[in-house]
């Protein structure tokens, strides 16, 4: 216990920092651009909004709350204390919303989207793909051209195939949104069967996804261990075929869990996409609002909490990795 | 080098991705030079104009005319003037007129018109019936007589000084003209996009620009990731530990929020293509960065190096002469992976509404972010969307055939 310990403290040691430095390039990035970024702002947002008394507000409420007058060093300060307390200010588009409201509101449809969706097309993916590579023959040749093409497919192509065949062609899916529009956010059947309804599509297009990509590399990692020494080894003892398959794709798939937590951040970018093609109401589309209205707190805070999210998945599945590998229990303890 | 290429060739992967590759290549330096429009003209009065051949009306009015009695004329002129709405119209008015409505079949046209022109009585009250839909029916019938008639159409012309229309030809039913006598005749092979643009011309300056931008990121990423993955993986201790601390902060930190700040942080009128495609580029060299590394970890202690160094090369000779070699085809597998990766970057930043700036030139990502926005794929207008996925399609996935063809070349183990 004493090397998980360790291993554990390491990699919270590690995704610490590296938030920090997530952090600070979140601050830093914006405002590293020539100009103040409230002036920026400004000028941007006197082209879009009629609310004049609304925009004097925000202005005002923008620059107190992060004090761009004062040093960046106080600045930095200030945005830590306010991220600390979950205040991202007033949202410009969509004022008198609070940034933090607007992301309450979104964050649960991004993650019980995609979560699952990224979690079910690994597995699916996995299964395929050493499937492919024991069967070996027909299944194989049919699969991996199939998967090549789909992983090289865009998230959002695959998005827009979906919805033209299934939602605007047979009818079978709505083609946008979270639930029906003509319903209230409840706890009815009606709202539930909704939800299930308009969760379908983008939650499939972002599973075929992350099938193609997970087969290819299952696919080879299978190969490369079916042709290992211990497995014929195992074969020559005499070992039945079905345990050493088991082997094979136990030490096959530790590679893929490593490799999911490395794909993760590329793969919730192609799902946010998806979710805007879908007007799912989800983080993907309040960004796309933010960016359509040059609201920049909501852009800022949305990055934050996208990269909060992915980085505490990619924790999560480091530790599970600790606790699947042995190997990772001898080096520690060493 | 020449053996080299020879076994590249031999893989039929690999031919099969550079084939694709070459065409799309070949058509986007040949298309322009044919056709010399402005990608971005825009001809098209309206949105999405469908495709196909579109002749000018009044010019081909003062083009002979030819007759041609084809019988089946008169027959796909009504069939093509009734639409599916007005037909299912006719065949409820005749159910509920009391016709068997077995007898009935919409898809019929002439036995339809003829059970409707045999039985339509506008006086005939039919229960249930509201006045708007009574009307409605007139209507239909008023224009199906027009449809029917056997004239022709006059063409007049008004006379300036009496404002009075006068004769000027008429066009008979059976009149055609030669599509090569008409002056004004326009191939819109893929329609107009929702400007009312040539979606063709557009689409082949798109796939240039997004190659370039492709090319240009591909070509950053690698540079940047191969002189990382070099100094770290052979200069070793402290360049190493803090190369490798920034490889791995950037592989988990999600490229995709990096590349909204930065593109958003730039502002719209600061973003042009290349500006775009450098972002890319800067923000996608931790695999290859980490990928080099590794490989250049494991030559370091090769003898041929250890006896570069002997001889007192110099670092920078090293790297080149001893290692760069060895690890050459992995590095153009990886610029072929960067430079799909980056085209596909780029659509997805598009479609966000952070990709270039829209006014100078189309990419792909561009055009699929206007189809979205102008919702083609809820409105079927397939024109506008699908030939730009079918592009991304086969640029990514021909430079994916590449690079497993090369992989199964250089890398033994894969070999079937």
């Amino acid at each position: 216990m004493k090397g998980y310990r360790k291993y554990f403290l390491n990699k919270l040691g590690w995704y610490g920092v590296t938030l920090v430095c997530a952090f600070i390039l979140n601050f830093i990035l914006p405002r590293l651009m020539p100009g103040d970024p409230v002036s920026a702002i400004v000028s941007r947002l006197a082209q879009g909004m009629t609310n004049t008394a609304g925009v004097q507000a925000i202005y005002q409420q923008y620059a107190e709350l992060f004090g761009t007058n004062r040093p960046m060093l106080e600045q930095f300060f200030l945005y830590i204390r306010n991220v600390a307390q979950g205040d991202f200010g007033f949202s410009f588009s969509q004022y008198p919303r609070t940034v933090a409201d607007v992301i309450r509101s979104s964050i649960l449809w991004t993650v019980a989207l995609q979560f699952p969706a990224i979690i079910v097309g690994w597995l699916i993916g996995n299964t395929l793909g050493a499937l492919a590579a024991y069967l070996k023959g027909g299944f194989d040749k049919l699969l991996m051209p199939v998967s090549i093409f789909i992983s090289n497919f865009p998230a959002f192509g695959m998005a827009v195939i979906l919805m033209v065949i299934f939602g605007v062609n047979l009818k079978w899916f709505p083609t946008s949104g979270g639930y029906g529009f003509d319903l209230i956010p409840s706890f009815t059947w009606d709202f539930i069967w909704s939800v299930i309804v308009h969760y379908q599509l983008p939650f499939w297009s972002i599973v075929l996804i992350a099938i193609g990509g997970q087969a290819i590399g299952m696919r080879s990692m299978s190969i490369y261990e079916l042709n290992a020494d211990y497995v014929k080894y195992a074969r020559f003892m005499g070992i039945k075929d079905r345990k050493i398959v088991g082997y094979v794709f136990r030490n096959a798939m530790l590679p893929q869990i490593t490799g999911l937590a490395l794909s993760i951040g590329t793969m919730v970018g192609g799902a946010l996409v998806a979710e805007i093609i879908f007007s799912y109401p989800g983080l993907g589309s309040t960004i796309l609002t933010a960016v359509l209205g040059q609201d920049y707190p909501l852009i800022s805070a949305t990055t934050l909490i996208i990269t909060m999210m992915v980085l505490s998945a990619n924790f999560l599945i480091e530790i599970l990795y600790g606790f699947i590998d042995p190997r990772i229990k001898a080096t520690q303890s060493d | 080098m020449k053996h080299t290429l020879r076994q590249v060739f031999r893989s039929g992967k690999f031919v099969f991705g550079f084939c694709i590759f070459a065409a799309i290549l070949l058509v986007v330096t040949i298309y322009p030079l044919i056709i010399p429009d402005s990608p971005l003209a825009i001809i098209g009065q309206g949105t999405f104009f469908p495709p196909g051949i579109y002749v000018n009306v009044y010019d081909s009015l003062s083009s002979p005319p030819y007759t041609l009695n084809l019988d089946e004329a008169a027959a796909k002129r009504i069939a093509s003037r009734l639409n599916e709405e007005d037909r299912t119209a006719i065949q409820e008015w005749l159910v509920a007129a009391g016709l068997p409505e077995a007898e009935i079949d919409p898809a019929d046209t002439r036995k339809l018109l003829d059970q409707w022109l045999n039985n339509y009585d506008p006086k005939k009250n039919i229960p249930g019936m509201t006045n708007a839909r009574r009307n409605y029916f007139i209507r239909l019938n008023n224009s199906l007589q027009g449809l029917l008639s056997t004239e022709g159409a006059i063409i007049a012309v008004r006379n300036p000084e009496t404002a009075s229309l006068e004769e000027k030809s008429a066009v008979n039913q059976s009149d055609y003209v030669n599509i090569n006598q008409v002056a004004n005749v326009r191939l819109l092979p893929l329609g107009t996009d929702n400007f009312g643009r040539d979606v063709l011309t557009e689409l082949v300056k798109a796939t240039a620009v997004s190659l370039q931008i492709g090319m240009v990121a591909g070509l950053i990423a690698t540079l940047i990731g191969l002189t990382f993955g070099l100094l770290a993986g052979y200069v070793g201790g402290l360049v190493d530990d803090f190369i490798t601390f920034l490889t791995n902060l950037f592989i988990v930190i999600p490229t995709f929020v990096l590349l909204i700040l930065i593109s958003f942080s730039i502002g719209q009128e600061q973003r042009g293509a290349f500006v775009i495609a450098t972002v890319i580029g800067l923000t996608a060299w931790p695999w290859t960065a980490r990928a080099v590394r590794s490989q250049v970890i494991s030559l370091r202690n090769r003898d041929h190096v250890n006896l570069s160094k002997l001889s007192g090369h110099s670092l920078f000779h090293i790297i080149l002469t001893d290692i760069l070699p060895y690890i050459a085809s992995y590095v153009v597998m990886a610029l072929i992976l960067q430079i799909s990766s980056g085209i596909l970057t780029e659509a997805g930043l598009s479609i966000i509404g952070l990709g270039p700036k829209t006014t100078e030139v189309p990419t792909l990502g561009l055009m699929m972010n206007w189809a979205m926005i102008y919702q083609a794929q809820i409105l079927g207008k397939w024109w506008a969307y699908l030939p730009v996925l079918v592009t991304i399609a086969l640029i990514t996935f021909s430079m994916n055939l590449m690079n497993t063809g090369l992989d199964q070349v250089f890398n033994p183990a894969l070999r079937e």
